[in-house]
């Protein structure tokens, strides 16, 4: 039998025990509040920081200019830069595109044994590689075989840098499309290639389309690479073996230079580089990965997909 | 008659026709050749990497031997040349692991918040909010850092620091300028929150709900459901994000070259936190430029490349094995 007073023991003990866990809880709760306060504030400075002082700097000039001499009154532009920047992803979509999405049509459709777990796991570590070592990589490869810092050396290390990328998406999204799309196609006698390139990569547009937009993004603000291969200029593009300029590597240097004309132009430029880079992120999450989010939803509800 | 005309013409284009949706017979091994020959490029790269960067840099480990690893010498002054990468590597290891304390415990709360706290209205904006974050290009982290966040930190915490400590303890000492390892590794633990976190997000929110609801069931907390359900659950998966973060920071090259202060020599050897170092990454960026082609000098940067290609790829290989042990999603094809 327990009497009141173990009763009143028993109740002090536990509003004490719970009073402790929920203080706790409200603790920790309180503590990951400010954690992501902290991370955030930070963060949103940046492109705030990068917004106000950019946009100020914009004008026609400043977007089609070539830089001016050094420490000169006219500080120019950044011209070379933008169209060195869009000439660079030309180039190496060129080369990554096709290589990347081959690459991921043999890690989806055959990459079912040893080989393809091997080259999975490698294309993974190649895409969290420090990029400056692709681009030394690159200096010894070409720039040192050709003897001269040219386009395609840039072209060539940028190619590396968004292949395991786009080999990634394109294998991901070919696995959201269902088996019996393929199975619809073999039962009418078509060919495997062409079950692929007809029936499984138009299923799986939006998916690719997303994995290149993003490595677009990621090379276009890629420096390391582009200091041992393009070297930098200042002057438009001629021909594709000499060097050239690119946005990053154009903020890198406007950021040694100790006038105020060069931090204005810095920001500039990084507000430019910022803009590009978030606009192809926020652009494909908007339109491609809801849409794809969609069907994906589907299938799973007609029970194609587990 | 004319049927039979009409059936003569199309019978050829029909069967044509079959056999182009059907396609030629050796198409499909093409296929299969181009297709395999493009996944053996990504190995072919990587072997082509090692081979590179090993032949490229043959000239500086004949001459240095096993001291390029531990000496501490950097002198590129012709006849008097002697290189020896230990301090880039310990400050490397110096920086990395700063911001790797900074990071981790931040992240950590970033993705508790987003997978067990957060209201649903306010996860999707913040989950894109940080992973646009990861999209920023370094340069412009370190843009920002060199005109904005330096006089911050130097007014702000480090010159109190110094005032109060003084040059008498050891990791307070030398003149807080701004352009030192603590600048660089804040800047660097900034950049590397946001694919920490979000790769934590995505492995809290790969525990079954079940496990969540047992917990509850039990009368648990929030706080005690995420360390009784969500925590060892994902501990291996959580410890690879944090390496994959650690790899992100070894090889970040712009951000902390422009921060660092850029020391040369034994100077370099990080003591301080308020003390210009120089890491691998920015090394290399920083005497590139002034290296002549085919000399020491440049062997001995190719020579740095290669060893912070030794530590990424140790590094990203642990982290993907754990990683890959909890979230599943690359795991076989479609069709065998």
């Amino acid at each position: 039998m327990i009497t009141p007073e173990q009763r009143a023991e028993f109740r002090t003990h536990f509003r004490y025990n719970v009073g402790r866990r929920l203080l706790l809880d409200k603790i920790v709760k309180g503590t990951v509040f400010l954690c992501v306060i902290v991370a955030i504030v930070p963060l949103v400075a940046i492109l705030v920081n990068v917004f106000t002082n950019g946009s100020s700097a914009l004008s026609w000039e400043f977007l089609t200019q070539i830089p001016g001499a050094v420490g000169s009154d006219d500080p120019g532009g950044i011209g070379p830069a933008i169209q060195g920047t869009i000439v660079l992803i030309g180039l190496s979509s060129l080369i990554g595109v096709p290589l990347g999405i081959m690459g991921g049509i043999f890690l989806s459709e055959c990459g079912n044994n040893r080989y393809g777990r091997i080259v999975r796991f490698f294309n993974d570590v190649l895409a969290e590689f420090p990029t400056i070592v692709i681009g030394v990589f690159t200096f010894v490869l070409v720039v040192l075989t050709v003897g001269n810092f040219s386009v395609w050396a840039g072209s060539f290390a940028l190619s590396i840098v968004m292949l395991p990328i786009i080999m990634r998406t394109t294998e991901e999204s070919l696995k959201l499309v269902p088996v019996t799309y393929r199975e619809a196609g073999y039962a009418l006698g078509i060919r495997r290639y062409r079950v692929v390139f007809t029936i499984v990569l138009s299923s799986a547009k939006n998916g690719l389309v997303t994995g290149i937009l993003l490595s677009v993004a990621r090379i276009a603000g890629e420096t390391a690479p582009l200091v041992f291969t393009i070297l930098g200029s200042s002057q438009f593009i001629n021909g594709l073996d000499g060097p050239i300029d690119a946005l990053p590597l154009r903020i890198w240097r406007l950021s040694s230079l100790p006038y105020d004309s060069a931090v204005t132009q810095g920001w500039g430029a990084a507000f430019v580089l910022i803009i590009l880079v978030l606009s192809i992120n926020i652009g494909v999450r908007y339109l491609f990965l809801r849409k794809k989010e969609k069907t994906f939803l589907k299938f799973k509800r007609l029970g194609t997909v587990s | 008659m004319v049927e039979l005309l009409i059936s003569g013409l199309t019978a050829p284009y029909v069967m044509m026709t079959i056999k182009m949706k059907k396609g030629s017979p050796h198409a499909d091994k093409i296929f299969k050749y181009v297709s395999i020959g493009a996944a053996t490029y990504v190995l072919a790269i990587i072997a082509l990497i090692v081979f590179n960067l090993g032949s490229g840099s043959a000239q500086v480990w004949q001459q240095e031997g096993i001291s390029f690893l531990t000496g501490s010498d950097w002198n590129s002054v012709e006849g008097r040349e002697s290189y020896g990468a230990a301090p880039y590597i310990m400050g490397t290891l110096v920086n990395a692991g700063i911001a790797m304390a900074i990071a981790i415990p931040l992240s950590f709360g970033i993705a508790m918040f987003l997978s067990e706290l957060s209201p649903r209205l306010l996860r999707t904006p913040l989950a894109m909010v940080i992973e646009l974050l990861a999209a920023v290009p370094s340069v412009v982290y370190g843009l920002w850092g060199l005109l904005v966040f330096r006089s911050y930190i130097r007014d702000w915490i480090e010159v109190p620091l110094h005032n109060v400590f003084g040059d008498n303890s050891i990791i307070f000492a030398g003149t807080p300028f701004g352009l030192d390892i603590l600048t660089a590794s804040i800047v660097l633990a900034i950049m590397i929150i946001p694919t920490i976190a979000s790769i934590s997000k995505e492995i809290m929110l790969a525990v079954p709900n079940s496990q969540r609801e047992a917990a509850y069931m039990l009368g648990a907390t929030k706080w005690e459901a995420f360390r009784l359900a969500v925590l060892p659950y994902s501990k291996s998966g959580l410890i690879g994000a944090s390496i994959l973060g650690l790899g992100r920071a070894v090889g970040e090259t712009m951000a902390v070259t422009m921060l660092i202060g850029n020391a040369t020599g034994s100077a370099a050897f990080p003591s301080s936190l308020f003390q210009p170092g120089q890491t691998m990454a920015s090394i290399m960026a920083n005497e590139f430029a002034e290296a002549s082609q085919g000399g020491l000098h440049l062997a001995a940067l190719v020579g740095i490349g290669l060893i912070l290609f030794m530590m990424a790829f140790a590094i990203n290989v642990v982290a993907h094995l754990l990683v890959a042990k909890v979230v599943k999603s690359h795991e076989g094809a479609v069709l065998a």
